[in-house]
């Protein structure tokens, strides 16, 4: 019975906060982004690109803080460096000796080290670092969720066109070449998404906790899933729960949500862990007994 | 009758060192090459120039009788088994979504999914990720997704190296039902000799250089040409799985000639 009420309580919380209109423009915005993190995420964690969606995320702080700095709207500046970043590393991974890992901490660093460099030239900025690092899902307004909105609606059918291809250069670049597909022109295009997706999503959790949003759900849901469409799913349905809950408990905790958010994913990652775990414990116990 | 791939005085440098030195052989429709050569003898780089992933070599290349730098797709025509690569555990796509990769820029046909999977005998697992598999059943489910948009050329490079021997044995098997029962033209390259007799109808010999090819029969039944060939395996390091012919005859029995270069 006290369950029950409980339930009830937290069904009635929801709803109340969901009659606020930051609320809802909040909501909307991280479902959408979860979405299209996990969807980019899972294609990044397998081509062993983890990092990358951090390394984008530094260089697009390096962007936004050059378009301040010049007075243009620093998220066309960021846009136009993640990309032409994303594309000159993708060139770099092919066609040169330097280890991949190794391209992503200079792209990473250096990133951050123009941003860092422009703000102190600047004498610092009016705007707040604070939320470019952090994020702060509960101020977007609404020409945030309009570009996060066109950035999903660009992102997920273009996935969607190419799912196959991408699973095969995913799978094994070289019998994609044999295919008969353009691999180098293939990767540049998912490059460009990856990087307009990390872009949409600084607002949500920041530039220093990105990495979270891509790899996190899809680690969890590679644990779950058995099939490339159901790990999506699995990882989608992870980082939505994450979401909401982590929005909801920092609004009523007055916590700051993007770490909610991380916390929430690093917590159910963990769970997993743990049940399969135990899962496997038992069934090597019922095999051994036999 | 026109040559499912025509090689012509191919030669390709790799950092000014000639990775493949004017190469020159046909395969004809129906036939079950065998490749055999020492370690780094070039055999997965003539692999990589006949699929056209390397393209800047010089001589000729003709796959299904176009240039392959010229005219891609022919490559439509080819199945390919690359080296065994090791997938990893997590690798989330399952055995079914691995083979229908296969018919990529073709009409998705569920029924020739089922069938590839089938023949590799492979139906037990159709919905296990591909990590979860043993590498000889790795390699089978590489083998369908290859055959599952019935090519006509099927191009494998050292499909079996590091699979255990009953693996393998079940591999060879298969090699021979596609090349006997489907009549596809086959290009295998081995470091097992054993099977490479028993399988191949020719042979062709490889370091950098081409040193022998022809029928099966006049390389393993000539002991003059299988020392030679020995000797030049053994000072390349090679590591063989290596019978050497009882005194010095093959078990083989017509003899015909073969070209040696």
């Amino acid at each position: 019975m006290e369950k029950v009420i409980e339930v009830r309580k937290l069904m009635e919380m929801l709803f109340d906060i969901i009659q606020y209109g930051f609320m809802q423009r909040a909501l909307l915005s991280a479902i959408t982004i979860s979405i299209v993190c996990s969807i980019v995420g899972l294609f990044l964690v397998l081509k062993r690109h983890s990092l990358f969606g951090d390394a984008l995320a530094h260089v697009t702080f390096g962007g936004i803080t050059l378009g301040l700095f010049v007075g243009i709207y620093p998220l066309w500046t960021a846009y136009l460096v993640a990309i032409l970043t994303a594309i000159g590393v993708n060139k770099l991974r092919e066609s040169t000796i330097i280890p991949p890992d190794s391209s992503i901490a200079v792209l990473l660093t250096s990133g951050l080290a123009i941003g860092v460099i422009l703000i102190s030239i600047s004498g610092g900025f009016t705007v707040n670092l604070f939320n470019i690092l952090f994020g702060n899902i509960l101020l977007v307004g609404n020409d945030d969720v309009l570009m996060i909105l066109i950035t999903a609606a660009v992102v997920i059918p273009v996935i969607c066109i190419f799912y196959k291809k991408l699973v095969l250069i995913t799978f094994d670049e070289k019998q994609a070449k044999v295919s008969g597909l353009n691999v180098t022109w293939i990767n540049t295009l998912f490059i460009i998404l990856a990087s307009v997706s990390i872009i949409a999503s600084i607002r949500l959790v920041g530039v220093l906790l990105i990495s979270s949003l891509i790899v996190i759900p899809n680690i969890t849901a590679l644990m779950l899933g058995k099939g490339f469409k159901k790990t999506i799913l699995f990882s989608c349905a992870i980082s939505i729960i994450a979401v909401i809950l982590g929005i909801v408990i920092s609004y009523y905790a007055n916590l700051a949500p993007s770490g909610m958010i991380v916390l929430i994913m690093v917590s159910i990652f963990l769970v997993t862990i743990i049940i399969k775990n135990i899962k496997f414990t038992l069934n090597k116990m019922v095999i051994s007994n036999k | 009758m026109q040559p499912i791939i025509q090689v012509v005085k191919l030669s390709y440098y790799y950092d000014s060192y000639p990775s493949l030195d004017n190469i020159s052989f046909t395969v004809d429709k129906g036939d079950f090459l065998g490749i055999i050569g020492p370690n780094g003898a070039g055999k997965t780089t003539l692999f990589q120039c006949v699929l056209g992933i390397i393209d800047d070599y010089s001589g000729e290349i003709n796959l299904f009788g176009s240039d392959i730098r010229q005219n891609r797709k022919t490559l439509k025509k080819v199945g390919y088994v690359p080296q065994k690569k090791s997938v990893e555990q997590a690798f989330p796509a399952t055995v079914e979504e691995i083979v229908s990769l296969g018919l990529i820029g073709k009409k998705s046909n569920k029924d020739a999914i089922y069938s590839a999977i089938e023949f590799v005998e492979l139906n037990a697992y159709l919905d296990k990720r591909i990590g979860e598999l043993s590498e000889g059943q790795q390699q089978r489910v590489i083998i369908a997704k290859a055959l599952v948009s019935e090519p006509e050329l099927l191009i494998l490079d050292e499909p079996t190296t590091g699979i255990d021997s009953t693996a393998q044995n079940k591999f060879y098997n298969l090699l021979s039902k596609l090349n006997k029962d489907k009549k596809i033209t086959i290009v295998w390259s081995s470091h097992d000799l054993n099977a490479v007799e028993s399988l191949a109808n020719k042979v062709a010999c490889i370091d950098r250089k081409l040193f022998f090819h022809g029928e099966s029969e006049d390389f393993f039944g000539n002991e003059e040409r299988m020392n030679s060939y020995v000797e030049f395996a053994m000072q390349s390091h090679m590591n063989l799985h290596f019978r050497m012919p009882k005194n010095g005859k093959s078990n083989r029995g017509k003899k015909t000639d073969g070209n040696v270069i």
